[in-house]
């Protein structure tokens, strides 16, 4: 595939294009630090995103039939309460050592047996569901430990960018995780899932007096 | 790997400047009325589960599905293109081996979706459905036809401009991104609210650029598209005098 770019800024894979954590650069550490390079704007994924976004096992973060698999489920609402039946729900998680399934987690990467640790969810009837592992706590990176959550990006017709969320676990720990102490308890409650006879289950509401927390990643 | 109590060094990642980001909601775009959360979103600052994301690779592809112009056994009816590019990151790394996930219209502007019921003629050897994984330094290429443009319900009148739909992860839970690819000079970007709701100085970064020396003579015309995802800056604690990391 012959290919040339012009931009002197562009650099190639041959230059320094290692960012795994631990390599020797330095940074500034200043989240304000110009951009080289101007970012790609989001879109809407539509109405038509079944088309290319469909696979078979998108709902298995895990391998069908794992020991300890649960189904995490959920309906996605609007501001007038109603649901939400074209949206997608892609979750993203730790195994149950708190590992995750990425070579740049610093502990190494997950060894839970058939985990990926990701899943999407059409909405049928507004209805996410997906099948995972319970997550195992993680570090905070200041020496702490995060409660046993899933961060969730919801996609949909009517959303020009995807809106960002956490599932944490009713029967978890919660009273000192990180991102829990900032919010208050009507807040807290918006992102809480409750066990079910099959697993866990957490609604999500775009809007509304219970309009669940989203967060600016 | 690590001492028990030593913090972990993980890369934050960029974030683009608010007056460059399409905002979640447009009121021009109706749809965002109803679904566009309306709280300020609460900052999450980036740790592990942020940093990490879903390896996705050539284990999702299948035959095919690099050229979209060839299903059930005959050839898509329209204007046979190129579409090339390389997926960088904010700090102009290549990003390689990312999964893209593309979906159109046909010629027509008509989707093969059960909601798409405007008078448009399917075709039967167009499924509008591709994917492709960048190379070692972040290239990509697939080859399709040109989408029609297609009218809507927004408002009166209302005609999408001919556009490509892409989803990427990157490797990073932060680095997602679903967009639209235009076509430049597309006369019916003015009246589009879903175009208009990029800030206008990010708008060129959504359109194509015609490139002549892509083509392939006797065969098809080539547009070129770089896709640019947030990239990394480190954590500057747990390093020593010279910047390695302790």
């Amino acid at each position: 595939m012959a290919f040339e770019h012009d931009s002197p800024l562009v650099r190639d894979a041959d230059e320094s294009n290692d960012r795994r954590p631990g390599t020797p650069r330095r940074g500034s550490g200043f989240l304000d630090e110009p951009l080289l390079l101007r970012t790609t704007p989001s879109a809407t994924v539509g109405p038509y995103l079944a088309i290319g976004l469909t696979w078979p096992d998108g709902a298995d973060a895990v391998t069908p039939g794992t020991t300890g698999e649960i189904w995490l489920r959920g309906t996605v609402f609007d501001g007038n309460g109603d649901v939400v039946p074209d949206a997608m729900v892609e979750t993203w998680q730790a195994d149950p050592d708190g590992r995750f399934a990425h070579a740049d987690d610093p502990r190494g990467s997950s060894s839970t047996p058939g985990f990926r640790g990701f899943a999407r969810s059409a909405t049928p009837g507004g209805e996410y569901a997906v099948r995972t592992l319970k997550p195992g706590p993680v570090p905070d990176g200041e020496g702490g430990l995060q409660a046993p959550h899933v961060d969730v990006s919801v996609f949909a017709r009517g959303l020009l960018d995807r809106v960002v969320t956490r599932v944490y676990f009713a029967d978890d720990d919660l009273g000192t995780d990180p991102v829990l102490v900032g919010l208050s308890p009507e807040q807290r409650a918006t992102l809480v899932a409750q066990p079910t006879d099959d697993g866990y289950r957490l609604d999500i509401h775009l809007q509304g007096d219970s309009e669940t927390v989203f967060f600016a990643v | 790997m690590t001492g028990t109590t030593s913090p972990l060094v993980v890369p934050a990642y960029l974030r683009e400047a608010a007056d460059q980001r399409t905002p979640v909601a447009h009121p021009a775009y109706r749809s965002t009325g109803l679904r566009a959360p309306l709280r300020t979103p609460v900052d999450l600052p980036h740790r592990l589960t942020e940093i990490t994301g879903p390896v996705l690779g050539e284990d999702r592809l299948a035959a095919g599905d690099a050229d979209l112009t060839l299903r059930a056994g005959g050839e898509a009816l329209g204007q046979r293109i190129i579409v090339f590019g390389r997926v960088l990151d904010s700090g102009g790394r290549p990003v390689p081996d990312a999964l893209l996930e593309i979906w159109q219209a046909n010629a027509a502007g008509r989707y093969r979706h059960v909601v798409d019921n405007w008078p448009a003629p399917l075709d039967p050897h167009f499924d509008g459905l591709g994917r492709v994984v960048t190379d070692a330094l972040g290239r990509y290429e697939f080859t399709t036809i040109q989408p029609g443009a297609y009218p809507w319900g927004n408002h009166h009148n209302a005609w999408r401009p001919a556009h490509i739909h892409f989803s990427l992860f990157g490797r990073a839970f932060t680095q997602r991104l679903v967009t639209q690819m235009y076509f430049p000079g597309d006369p019916l970007f003015g009246q589009d609210p879903i175009f208009n709701a990029i800030p206008p100085t990010a708008r060129d970064r959504a359109i194509a650029t015609f490139d002549l020396s892509r083509t392939q003579p006797d065969w098809a015309l080539a547009y070129r598209w770089d896709i640019v995802l947030r990239g990394t800056e480190q954590t500057p604690f747990e390093t020593d005098d010279d910047g390695y990391v302790a």
